[in-house]
Parts: structure tokens; C-alpha cells; sequence
């Protein structure tokens, strides 16, 4: 069902499909997570079926994550090359946050904000990972002190790309008529043309 | 081991006060190493009381066996061949929980209740809490927990903890020939400790002194050493154990500062779109679009 034929496109079933992904794993991995972290959020453990559970769960979804990730930052690295544009959107990025994109540089498929969004969460997704895999005594023994290591690495980068993933969810919610282009992949052309005209002029070619 | 549940002084993963109605004596284990003679009447006495069984090893070259602390030997004897003033000397120790005072396991646990300490001391593993993660062993400055590779619970000595319920000594003090493993209270044993250093002093070992080190707060199993100014000698006795900074910032202050970060974050955004509203796309661009197509 097509709500109207000139929706633009901006992503295809498979780009959603490994989208979501990432996106179910990274939820079971921060709720799983959370859950070593702070004793007030242990009882998160009983979504997964108990502490024993979620111990045993938590690095299979995380490979998971890293192996859809990897994926999914293949499909999308090259267009979130920063360019000077995108540099001075960011710099201007305090009007945006007060609800005045009037005079905010005109953005491509994606902003300086998404694309320095994209990076951030490529370079956790990698510590996590390596981090994660010296602290997964199940199949792995390193020494106490890398062990140790890893640990802090784990924990602090976790703990930022909660948040990262917090500003990424709550930008979609923010900007009105986002999250369609998760679920069925298309926008309307006029969110195209307000929030990144210059990918709105190549779609359609006006 | 629920039968000292009145005298708790730290639960691991707890942020609530502990039941600590009953207070009472700091108890410690002294071993004096000058007087071992590596037996290893403690390690059988161990396994016997703890009903657990070491699967028979191999010879490594040396006379330990167990070669190392196991799931199943929760005490294991160390020895070493060690040179001193030109003479060679075989020190030989007895290797388990130090039962710290400031235990790196308990504070690393995520599991709440798995790891307990007694008011008396006692460093406690309740398997049945346990959720097999190993932060324990990242936390112990010791090396001591093991995780069994059966049913990934982590296990090591409970100080005999039952025993010490109904005033009984552990296992391991109760069969020791030679009187090496002294049990009682903290004060007493420093007290004995004290006659041991000096008789050691006299017999020419001017180093002679107590193990129970300081980073953790001390620790209820002591060691009489003769060489004290050299721990390491001793199979790497760590010569100032503490809980490494690593895991004091991680399970310290890592926890709330993030937890409170991210609470922020998510109310920040919450008040962001009640005070600022959301990010629509306005009239005039969806007309624009419009007279886009009719032109």
C-alpha cells in the first residue's frame, strides 16, 4: 500500500531488514548489559531468563551486533564522508537544537550530526567488541591485567553508546516523520526538502 | 551457606543495608610458613571436609599437586626453591583466599548475594547466586577464584565457613601436623604471630615479620614469613596487593556518574521536545512541494 507515489525512497527492504538488527541487539545487549553494571539494574536479568541466562546470552548477541554493524557500515560508509558543509552544520548545530533549521547549511542524504553519529558508533562498536571478547571467560583466558583493561573499556564505552543510541532514537522521534523510513523505507518529499534539500534536489532532480 | 545469615557485613551487588544484628569476633588463620613442612595434611583435610575431589594429575617436575587451584582444590601448596644469604632454602605455602578485608571479588560481583561477607571475616561464595561471569576473578588482587569449567560457578576456600558456625576450626587448621596453620581470633593470631616473628629473629631471619597486607584492608588468613621483606619469594606472594585502580574506578565511580549520564541524556531529551516541541516540516515547504508538481 503506497500512501502516495512520490514518496522518495531512502531505503531499501535489505538496509531496513540489517537495520533492525543491529537495533533489537543492541537493545538486548544495553538491557543485558545494564544489568552487570549497576545492581539497580539487575533485575533487567529476568528478561532474559535470569542472571545465568543473561551472562551466557549477552556475548552471542553481542557478536551479533559487531557482525551486523560491520554490515550494515559497509552499506553506509561511503556516504558519511564529512565535508566542510557538514562541518559547519555541526558548528551551527545549537540553532538546530533550539528549533531553527532556517539557516543551517543545506545536507545531503545525511547531516553532519548523523555522520559524525555514524563514526562514533562504528569506533564503539569495534572497542566493544575486542573489549568484549577479552572479558568472555567462556571461551577465552587473557591475563587478569588486559582482562582488567578490557573491563573498564567495556563499561565506559557501553555507557557512552547508550547515550549515542538515546540522541539517535530520540532525533528520530524528534524529527516528525523519521521513523517511516525505518519501518517501510520511504518519506514524503517534503521532509526531504526540509531536512536534507540537497539529497531532496538529486532525487528528484528539481 | 545461609547459617550465619545475622552478621553480614557486605553482600556483593547491594546498595541496602545488610542483616547485621549479631556482631561478632574478627577470627583470622595464621599460617607459619617456617613451620610447614608440606605435608599437604591440609589440602586432603580440605577436600575431605569440603567433599570435593581433584581429578589425580600429573607430576609437573616440582612437588606441587594440585599444580594450581582448581573448582575442586581450594587449596593448593606452593613451593619454592629460593637462594638466600648463599644458602638454599624450600619455602613452601599454602596457597588459597586470603579472605580480605576489602575483598576485590565481593566488589566486582553483579550478582546480588553471590559473594558475602561474615561481620567475622569470612569471604563467602553462594553458588546458587552465582551467575558464572568471572568478575571475581578479575577483582581478586590474588588470583584465587576459579570458575568451574562443569557448571561455570565459581568456587574457593569458604574458610570453612560451616564449621566456624557451630565453633569448630577449618579443616585444614584442624589436621595440620606441625601447628602451622593457627586458628582463632584476629588479636590472638597477630598476638601469636608476634611470639613466632620473634623467635625467628633469634634463630638469625632479622626479616622474619607478618603477611597481612594494608591495600586490602589486612586479611583473615595471615602468613608468618621469614623473609616479609621479600614476599614474592613465597610462589609470588604479591608484595602489595590491593584492588587494582582499574576495578576500583569500574565498580566504583564509573557506576553512578554513568547511570547518572544516562539518565540525563534520556530526560534531556524528554524535556527538549516538551519545551521545544518536535521538528516538523513545515507548511510552507509541503505548499513549495506541492506547487512543485502542478508546475
Amino acid at each position: 500500500m503506497i500512501r502516495d507515489p512520490k514518496d522518495l525512497q531512502r531505503y531499501n527492504a535489505s538496509e531496513r531488514a540489517n537495520h533492525w538488527v543491529v537495533g533489537m541487539s543492541f537493545i538486548l545487549l544495553a538491557l543485558s548489559g545494564l544489568a552487570f553494571f549497576h545492581p539497580a539494574f539487575y533485575p533487567l536479568t529476568q528478561l532474559f531468563g535470569g542472571g545465568v541466562w543473561a551472562r551466557i546470552l549477552h556475548p552471542f548477541i553481542g557478536v551479533l551486533m559487531a557482525v551486523s554493524f560491520a554490515s550494515l557500515f559497509l552499506r553506509f560508509k561511503a556516504l558519511n564522508a564529512m565535508t566542510p558543509t557538514d562541518w559547519e552544520w555541526v558548528k551551527r548545530v545549537k540553532e538546530m537544537v533550539d528549533g531553527d533549521d532556517h539557516n543551517m547549511p543545506e545536507q545531503g542524504k545525511y547531516n553532519g550530526g548523523q555522520k559524525l553519529l555514524f563514526w562514533a558508533l562504528a569506533v564503539c562498536v569495534l572497542l566493544l567488541a575486542v573489549s568484549g571478547i577479552l572479558m568472555w571467560r567462556a571461551y577465552f583466558d587473557f591475563g587478569v591485567g588486559l582482562v582488567r583493561f578490557g573491563t573498564v573499556v567495556h563499561a565506559a564505552v557501553a555507557a557512552f553508546m547508550i547515550a549515542l543510541i538515546l540522541v539517535h532514537t530520540y532525533a528520530a522521534i524528534w524529527t516528525k516523520g523519521t521513523i517511516r523510513a525505518m519501518w517501510y523505507g520511504t518519506v514524503t518529499r517534503a521532509w526531504a526538502k526540509q531536512h536534507h534539500r540537497a539529497w531532496y534536489r538529486q532525487m528528484t532532480g528539481k | 551457606m545461609a547459617l550465619q545469615s545475622l552478621d553480614i557485613k557486605q553482600r556483593s551487588a547491594t546498595t541496602t543495608p545488610t542483616p547485621q544484628a549479631r556482631q561478632t569476633v574478627e577470627i583470622a588463620k595464621l599460617i607459619d610458613v617456617s613451620s610447614c613442612i608440606g605435608c599437604k595434611a591440609c589440602t586432603v583435610a580440605c577436600m575431605e571436609w569440603n567433599d570435593i575431589r581433584e581429578e589425580v594429575g600429573t607430576c609437573s617436575g616440582v612437588y606441587d599437586n594440585p599444580v594450581n587451584l582448581s573448582e575442586n582444590a581450594w587449596t593448593t601448596m606452593r613451593f619454592s626453591e629460593v637462594e638466600q644469604n648463599g644458602k638454599l632454602e624450600w619455602l613452601i605455602r599454602k596457597d588459597g583466599c586470603m579472605h580480605c578485608s576489602d575483598p576485590g571479588c565481593l566488589k566486582s560481583c553483579p550478582a546480588p548475594g553471590a559473594i558475602v561477607q561474615y561481620a567475622n571475616g569470612i569471604v563467602d561464595f553462594h553458588q546458587e547466586n552465582c551467575i558464572g561471569c568471572g568478575y571475581c576473578v578479575t577483582g581478586c588482587p590474588f588470583n584465587v577464584p576459579r570458575i568451574s569449567k562443569t557448571d561455570s560457578k565459581a568456587y574457593k576456600c569458604t574458610f570453612c565457613s560451616d564449621r566456624i558456625a557451630v565453633n569448630q576450626a577449618p579443616a585444614c587448621a584442624k589436621a595440620c601436623p606441625t601447628g602451622a596453620i593457627q586458628f582463632g581470633s584476629k588479636a590472638d593470631m597477630k598476638d601469636y604471630a608476634a611470639k613466632r616473628i620473634a623467635d625467628l629473629n633469634e634463630r638469625g631471619f632479622d626479616k622474619a615479620g607478618l603477611y597481612d597486607p594494608e591495600g586490602v584492608g589486612g586479611t583473615h588468613v595471615m602468613y608468618v614469613l621469614h623473609h616479609a621483606d621479600k614476599p614474592s619469594l613465597y610462589a609470588g606472594l604479591p608484595e602489595n596487593p590491593g584492588i587494582s585502580p582499574l576495578v576500583s574506578l569500574w565498580k566504583g565511580a564509573a557506576k553512578p556518574l554513568a547511570t547518572a549520564a544516562l539518565g540525563l541524556v534520556a530526560l534531556g531529551s524528554l524535556f527538549h521536545y516538551v519545551m521545544k516541541g518536535p521538528n516538523e516540516v513545515s507548511k510552507e515547504t509541503e505548499k513549495e512541494v506541492e506547487e512543485e508538481d502542478k508546475a
